[in-house]
């Protein structure tokens, strides 16, 4: 595969905190338009490999490139780097100071430089998208957890960035909330994005996942089609990581 | 009972002395906003020094270390004694301030103090995941604090910032002790003069007359934070 197709590009990731490593030369790449899913045990560091992606965690060592640029190097503009890379939180963290529509708009008038107007245009788009258009002048508090993280992948998404990251986007949610916030993921596939999930929606995982990696003690264990690794893995560490989560 | 009229509510005996009240309730007024305004804002930045050398660089740790303790110590030293040397002290260093310069720096700094760590408080408050929303979007530092942990911070100071606001402004009455001509004193004169306290009446009520609207905002800005 060529270097121009992949919108993510991972070798040879190494993360230790302190002494204690967490990542072990983790090397995947993960193509445009496809959606990768991320499972594992907790502790595994799949949140961790997610987060080295824009950087909110430094690797110790190890490349990344995103749309063939290189942003695990020590010069890069980090800034410039994260705009085109959406991050969407398993807490959410959507700010509790500004409505919906402002925090899907604060990047795109703070970040992307766009006028007020313009941006609640944009903005208003994609709350629309995740179905809450609304809902647009509602504070955080005031919507249910599914309702936030769909404005949450809203202002991931308003940005147009190259690639989505998602760290357990569902796990904090109420059981009956889960829905919703996985079909609007399943949209957002459908639409064309790159996205990386971690989670342990298994069945999610089966019908929207191009590809699975299995992550276990820092390292890739298995990896390929959701069929191969969930359904047909003989792995011993798989097999056991499937009977806990499997409901 | 009237024995307790004739002593504490003699209006008639201050016919000579309202200019002399109303120009120290000025010099109140104006001594308590100073202090407001250099004591606030001193805290602010000092907050923001401490908080970028916490999160930047460890080289920064002496800086830290003195920011800590400029706020400790301003917290724990009666603000009287402050006043005093920076009075009495400072001009055998070669700067002489007058009264009301040094009752609104000696008062202003042990407010900056107390802001310090109300604003301090306030920011670390913040969850982390905030800063983590911000800067993944592309913001940088400067403007994620800005823009996203500040405004949260702010709302969360508000209160406790009103409060140590009203104990700075009472502390100016400090100030006679270096001859500032303010409310209390001149009130106090007074009363010693006529041995009479009704002036001191008039003080009492001017006082809560200037901080009870205060008490009252600062009641409904807590009131807010609650259901915000």
């Amino acid at each position: 595969m060529s270097t121009r197709s992949n919108a993510v590009i991972v070798r040879n990731l190494c993360k230790n905190f302190g002494e204690t490593p967490i990542l072990r030369n983790v090397s995947f790449s993960v193509s445009q338009g496809e959606a990768v899913v991320i499972v594992g045990a907790s502790g595994s560091g799949k949140s961790t490999c997610l987060r080295c992606i824009n950087r909110l965690e430094e690797p110790t060592s190890g490349t990344i490139l995103i749309s063939g640029k290189e942003i695990s190097g020590p010069v890069i503009d980090i800034d410039a780097m994260r705009r085109r890379v959406g991050m969407v939180f398993q807490h959410i963290n959507l700010y509790p100071h500004l409505s919906a529509i402002g925090n899907v708009t604060l990047a795109l008038r703070f970040v992307a430089g766009m006028n007020r107007k313009a941006a609640r245009e944009q903005g208003m788009a994609y709350l629309e998208m995740v179905g809450l258009g609304d809902r647009a002048e509602a504070r955080p508090h005031e919507l249910s957890g599914g309702q936030q993280q769909r404005v949450g992948i809203a202002r991931a998404m308003a940005m147009k960035p190259d690639v989505m990251l998602f760290d357990e986007p569902t796990s904090a949610l109420d059981p009956e909330l889960v829905g919703e916030v996985l079909g609007v993921l399943e949209k957002t596939k459908d639409a064309g994005m790159t996205m990386i999930l971690v989670t342990h929606e298994m069945q999610f995982a089966r019908e929207v996942a191009d590809r699975v990696i299995f992550m276990d003690k820092g390292s890739i264990l298995a990896e390929g089609t959701p069929q191969a690794v969930l359904d047909e893995n003989e792995g011993e560490r798989v097999q056991a990581f499937l009977r806990r989560v499997r409901h | 009972m009237e024995q307790l009229g004739h002593y504490f509510f003699n209006f008639a005996s201050l016919a000579d002395s309202w200019g002399d009240i109303a120009r120290a309730f000025g010099t109140t007024i104006l001594v308590s906003i100073l202090t407001l305004l250099l004591g606030i804002p001193l805290g602010f930045v000092l907050a923001l020094i401490r908080l970028y050398a916490t999160s930047r660089n460890r080289f920064l740790a002496l800086v830290r270390f003195v920011l800590v303790f400029y706020a400790d110590f301003f917290r724990c030293v009666p603000q009287l004694v402050v006043i005093v040397v920076i009075f009495f002290a400072l001009p055998y260093a070669g700067l002489s301030l007058t009264p009301i310069a040094s009752t609104v720096i000696g008062v202003g700094i042990v407010l900056s103090a107390f802001a310090e760590e109300v604003f301090w408080a306030a920011i670390i408050r913040v969850p982390k995941g905030q800063w983590e929303a911000g800067r993944s979007s592309g913001l940088g530092y400067v403007a994620t604090l800005f823009i996203v942990i500040l405004p949260q911070a702010a709302k969360m100071s508000v209160a406790p910032l009103t409060n140590r606001g009203l104990a700075a402004s009472k502390a100016t009455t400090l100030g006679s002790v270096v001859a500032v001509p303010d409310l209390l004193s001149v009130t106090s004169s007074i009363q010693s003069a006529q041995a009479n306290p009704t002036a001191l009446t008039v003080g009492a009520i001017l006082f809560v007359v200037l901080f009870m609207p205060l008490v009252w905002l600062c009641r409904v800005l807590e009131r807010r934070m609650e259901t915000a």
